[in-house]
């Protein structure tokens, strides 16, 4: 694209591949100028010198053991999320349903442990909230994949309507099932009999979270990577026509991807409720369904380093807690400088595809 | 027994802000930019919107027109300029325009909430909240004589300028995209920009303006909110989810901004009617009747895309890049 | 032609494509009144030069001249200001417009926009020169034709003087080009300068008064038309003597394989695409299919493949012991492993049957990965044929771990087609397979698919270029309008036969 009114001097034009270590390279600057970005900023509203805001921030995230376990559970839930919208991502499906997925994951894992709490033993009960979160989940993803594959609605929107269904969804159930009558909300399920808590590995709150999470992230790069149906994502969400060329049945393929997306948001939605929270509320979610989105496409679909864009998201916000819970200020901080990433994270992508190059003006009679 | 005519007033402020919204991001979508991040920029509008207000209050004596002008101005300085992030990040650099407008969204919804829960500690000012009754005031007037008459006034005259505004501007977009030239070319830039570039039309430049215009009337519904609905208190995550809603309202208008009028008040009396409906003491049904916003939208979604109407289609680059040389 | 003067001139004009040398040094003149063809092979840059004419490209080296007065063309608006018009090969058009607000679009005409008023000027232009066009139409309603029309009513519109039409007569009907040729030429009369690329001889022979010929980006000479013949043109293009000769080995033993009856095919809208066509494919020979674009041949192969749901009529295989079964029904993937196997080409070459992110091992199992019980896909198989491909076939290639889309067009081409020849097909059905390749290529696929059919393979081959049609099929089915004109032999048939079987069904004139 040239410029129209005279020179041409700056060419852009697409790059071929770039070495992964130059990509990263240039990945790695961009994160760097961001925290710096980001230091000045809070340096600026709270007075404190840049370095001590990065002191802050690490103290936040990894100052205590218990941080340190708060941490990786976050990191756990968020990076389960991100895995779960990647097969959908790779075929371009956009989902930003996550949230909505998450959350009627949740409701089921609750509906279980409340409605069967007493009636069960615990470990079928915990199979059927495994199953039944999973199932939950995977049909609110479903749906607007049949819609997508039958009329190809768009799924952009289908999905973040359906968030909004399921937060509906749960804030009646949970009006329904309050505890006491009148409170608004649920309060802790089954505190006295502990029945449906995902068991506790020794006194480790959060690891069980953790290992599922590490087992999942394996398991889906080798999906991704390995087997047929990965192969088959992949040739869809490169070009339909193809797909249809070769005999994939892509309007399978979507559905049964996005039910398998959806599916594994609905394990978030348990590991939150059946393994720490213990109760649903309709901000269960806190909008990992989105920053999910952003975690998979910054780590380009590849699920190991999923896990270090999300490491970098969730230290960012315990970081930004701890700022402001230092400073008294509001705790939306965290969500300005994930933006920031952000920004400059989406913006280095062009420097990675696009080559710019100074060209000698060589067009004559100007 | 339903009251309609105190229904359809609030029915209607409820619907403004969406109104807004959905102005805005049509136009930026007939330039072929799918703006998810209008949710934040709804809220970076609004709270920009309270902090022009609180300092111009906080400067003690207060003139109407300034008490209007100030919050006005700095609302459009501040969706501006998520608008030009949008479109430089988009535009310039070519990114995903999902991937940024959803990073623009939790962007700005962080942006107004933490400024509007930190702007009394940073200031050091003394008051308990932020309360802008002076300037709501002035953005709630309205006109004298609308209360003497009766039921009519209640209904179309009770409303502060904004929403005057809000439906002025939707009726010229429409205007503007159906009958003039610059309408006829954002809308062949939004549908295939290699063809409009082949025309000799700017697409750069098209695509900024239409995406800052639009985020800068999507601000509006922001300020909107804060300032006429919510009398000058901000709230944090008072606004809530209008801005999903303003882009599902986008669909459900068919890309037509005058559709959008009678749509936003439609979608507004959605949003609110659990609180006419009589459900005696069972509240919880109440929160079903919320699900109807969206269930509405994901019919209308539906219906579309089965009947697959041409003239009701997205916009055929909608979300995509353009780059010229890629061919 | 020799006292008018030369309204565009172009000197010198390098355009570079990363190592690319798409135009190297080029002159080219082109008058006022007259009719110019611009030649070459594809690939030889006709279409790169034209579009620094009209503002799509800016030459890195050279100059135009406009009306002896020297140019820069930035844009395609710059161009519309020197009076420059091209009407693409891919039409520049928004579909949901009507024909009127595409013609107006990007114009800055003073005062506000009036449609009724542009529909006028629009009808006074069509009136002048014999076009017909509705100025309200919706384009996604249009014809080829139409909105080819609405492409040259557009420039005209914009009073441009200088008309460049990239390969028009492609997508058209022979009447169709007949009446485009008809107002071209009114145009010229009119004074108007014109330039039209293609490679069609006989189009070149009928239509301009003057030809240019460029060859690997490089201007070899141009000549008046009537001084001039086909031969010699061929020759300039190609840079040697050339001689289209293909070999045609006479079948050995054919069978019947594939019986087609009263098959009839509908697309999704509705129109029907195959009216009631039957024949029959034998083994070991080449059954060509011709007929202009858009007849059904893509249907016709599809429907084969199982891609396209038949409303009437059967297909059968038939196995080498003479078992017939039925393929209607069957979904693709079973009808692949009858040995039944497709390589379409189409129009962007990749998008259907490769994916152009993939590397070359990917892109072999395309077809085969689902074999076996495995849950996880095998690729060392692929790889090994990957590389079987890459060697026989001499395909271009750093590797097999090379995204496809890196790669030319015609090793693309060669790697589609030797993957479905690598599967041992028993009928292979391929379609344009020499599309857009040079003439060095393309001989090679020919030989690839000789091989295949002296190897007993039936081959079902849909064809462009006639002339390649008559000289290597042993059969020709000629399609019109979706039914099947009929079927003559490949050895002695005539090209006007064969042209006039296209246009019109049984080829006969009425009466």
């Amino acid at each position: 694209m040239a410029n129209k009114s005279g020179r041409s001097v700056l060419h852009i034009s697409k790059r071929g591949a770039l070495p992964w270590y130059a990509a990263w390279a240039i990945r790695g600057a961009a994160i760097v100028l961001a925290l710096i970005v980001s230091g000045v900023f809070t340096a600026a509203l709270t007075g404190l010198n840049p370095l001590g805001v990065y002191a802050a921030m690490i103290q936040g995230a990894f100052g205590t053991e218990r941080k340190v376990w708060i941490l990786g559970q976050n990191l756990a839930i968020l990076l389960c999320v991100s895995l779960a919208v990647t097969p959908a991502f790779k075929m371009r499906f956009w989902n930003v349903g996550g949230e909505g997925q998450i959350l009627i994951g949740g409701l089921a894992t609750a509906a279980c442990m409340i409605l069967l709490g007493d009636k069960i033993p615990n470990w079928l009960l915990i199979i059927v909230m495994v199953v039944s979160s999973v199932l939950a989940g995977a049909i609110w993803g479903g749906i607007p994949a049949i819609c997508k594959a039958r009329w190809n609605t768009n799924e952009t929107l289908f999905t973040l309507m359906m968030n909004y269904v399921a937060t509906q969804l749960v804030a009646f159930m949970v009006i329904v099932w309050e505890v006491p009558k009148g409170a608004g909300k649920i309060g802790i399920i089954n505190q006295n009999t502990e029945a449906g808590w995902l068991p506790q590995i020794g006194s480790y709150k959060y690891l069980l979270n953790i290992l599922v999470v590490a087992a999942l992230t394996v398991v889906m790069y080798f999906y991704l990577t390995r087997s047929k149906q990965g192969y088959e994502i992949s040739v869809v969400g490169e070009s339909e026509r193809t797909a249809r060329y070769v005999g994939i049945k892509v309007g399978k393929v979507i559905v049964r991807t996005m039910m398998i997306s959806g599916g594994l948001c609905g394990l978030a939605g348990l590991l939150l409720v059946g393994g720490t929270d213990h109760t649903i509320t309709t901000t269960i979610a806190g909008g990992r369904g989105f920053t999910a989105v952003m975690v998979a496409w910054l780590a380009k679909f590849n699920p190991f380093t999923m896990v270090f864009t999300s490491f970098l998201l969730v230290f960012l916000s315990r970081g930004a807690s701890e700022i402001t819970t230092i400073y008294g200020l509001n705790h939306s901080f965290g969500d300005i400088l994930t933006g920031i990433i952000l920004f400059f994270i989406i913006g280095s992508e062009f420097f990675i595809n696009y080559r710019l190059s100074f060209l000698k003006n060589t067009g004559k009679g100007e | 027994m339903f009251d309609f005519v105190s229904f359809f007033p609030r029915a209607v402020m409820q619907g403004i802000p969406l109104l807004l919204g959905a102005t805005g991001e049509t136009l930026t979508e007939k330039s072929g930019n799918l703006n998810l991040g209008i949710p934040g920029i709804m809220y970076v509008g609004g709270i920009c919107g309270v902090i022009g207000a609180f300092f111009y209050e906080q400067s003690g004596n207060v003139n109407g027109i300034l008490a209007v002008l100030i919050p006005l101005l700095c609302c459009m300085l501040g969706s501006l300029l998520m608008g030009l992030l949008y479109c430089f990040l988009t535009v310039t650099l070519r990114a995903n325009q999902n991937v940024t407008g959803l990073a623009m969204a939790t962007f700005g919804v962080g942006f107004g909430n933490f400024f509007g829960g930190s702007l009394i500690k940073l200031t050091g000012s003394d008051v308990p909240s932020i309360a802008l009754s002076a300037t709501s005031s002035y953005f709630r007037q309205s006109l004298p004589f609308a209360e003497k008459l009766g039921a009519f006034g209640k209904m179309f005259l009770s409303y502060g300028f904004l929403a005057y505004l809000a439906i002025v501007i939707a009726l010229v977009s429409s205007y503007v995209l159906k009958r003039t030239r610059v309408g006829l070319q954002l809308r062949a830039v939004g549908e295939s920009p290699a063809t409009a570039d082949a025309a000799g039309i700017n697409i750069t430049r098209y695509k900024f303006v239409a995406t800052c215009v639009g985020s800068m009337i999507a601000g509006l519904g922001g300020l909107y909110y804060v300032m006429d609905y919510a009398c000058g208190v901000w709230s944090n995550d008072a606004f809530g989810d209008r801005g999903w809603l303003a882009i599902a309202l986008v669909i459900f208008t068919i890309w037509r901004p005058n559709v959008g009028i009678l749509s936003s008040i439609l979608f507004g009396g959605l949003y609110i009617l659990y609180l006419f409906i009589p459900t005696g003491t069972n509240l919880a049904v109440k929160e079903l009747y919320k699900m109807l916003p969206y269930l509405v939208t994901i019919v209308v979604l539906i219906v579309s895309s089965m009947r697959n109407k041409r003239e009701n289609q997205p916009p055929e680059s909608l979300g995509v890049p353009y780059f010229r040389e890629e061919r | 032609m020799e006292n008018s003067t030369a309204v565009v001139k172009m000197r010198n004009i390098t355009k570079r494509f990363g190592p690319v040398l798409a135009n190297d040094r080029v002159w080219l003149d082109i008058y006022k009144g007259e009719i110019l063809a611009l030649l070459g092979e594809n690939g030889s840059g006709k279409t790169t030069l034209m579009n620094m004419l009209s503002g799509i490209y800016f030459p890195d080296e050279g100059q135009i001249f406009i009306n002896e007065e020297e140019a820069v063309i930035r844009s395609p608006k710059d161009a519309f200001r020197y009076g420059i018009g091209m009407i693409h090969q891919h039409f520049k058009l928004v579909d949901v417009l009507t024909a009127a607000e595409n013609i107006v679009l990007g114009l800055k005409e003073p005062g506000r926009l009036d449609m009724d008023k542009v529909a006028e000027k629009v009808k006074r232009i069509c009136d002048a020169y014999g076009f017909d066009v509705d100025p309200y139409q919706k384009i996604y309603n249009m014809s080829v034709s139409q909105k080819q029309t609405v492409e040259i009513v557009k420039v005209l519109y914009r009073g441009a003087d200088i008309l460049i039409l990239d390969e028009p007569t492609a997508v058209l009907t022979p009447q169709e080009t007949e009446k485009l040729f008809a107002v071209l030429r009114n145009m010229r009369d009119d004074g108007k300068a014109i330039v039209i690329i293609t490679h069609k001889m006989h189009e070149v022979e009928e239509l301009s008064d003057r030809v240019a010929i460029l060859r690997h980006g490089q201007f070899v000479g141009d000549m008046l038309t009537k001084m001039t013949n086909a031969q010699e043109m061929t020759n300039m293009m190609v840079g040697r003597p050339v001689t289209l000769n293909i070999e045609r080995p006479d079948p050995v033993n054919p069978k019947p394989r594939i019986e087609v009856e009263g098959l009839t095919v509908r697309d999704p809208e509705g129109t029907v695409k195959l009216d009631n066509v039957s024949f029959t494919a034998c083994s070991g020979e080449i059954l060509g299919i011709a007929g202009i674009s858009g007849c059904g041949q893509k249907e016709l192969l599809e429907a084969i493949a199982g891609l396209q749901p038949a409303e009437k009529g059967s297909i059968r295989y038939v196995t080498d012991d003479g078992v017939r079964e039925e393929l209607i029904g069957k979904d693709p993937l079973s009808i692949a492993d009858m040995g039944v196997c497709l390589s379409f080409v189409p129009e962007d070459r990749l998008g259907m049957g490769l994916v152009g992110s993939m590397d070359l091992t990917d892109n072999m199992m395309l077809r085969s990965f689902r074999r076996g019980r495995s849950f996880f896909t095998d690729r060392k198989n692929p790889r090994v044929l990957a590389e079987k491909v890459v060697k026989d076939l001499e395909v271009n290639t750093p590797g097999v771990s090379t995204p496809v889309r890196r790669l030319s067009g015609g090793n693309v081409q060669k790697v589609l087609v030797g993957r479905e020849i690598s599967s041992a097909p028993s009928v292979l059905l391929t379609a344009y397979a020499v599309r857009g390749l040079d003439i060095n290529s393309s001989y090679t696929i020919y030989d690839l698919i000789n091989q295949q059919k002296k190897s007993g393979v039936a081959v079902i081959f849909v064809g462009e270029d006639l002339d390649v049609l008559l000289e290597l099929c042993d059969r020709i089915l000629v399609l019109c309008g979706g039914k099947v004109s009929g079927i003559v032999e490949g050895r002695g048939a005539s090209k006007p036969e064969v042209g006039m079987m296209m246009t019109r069904l049984g080829g006969k004139t009425n009466g």
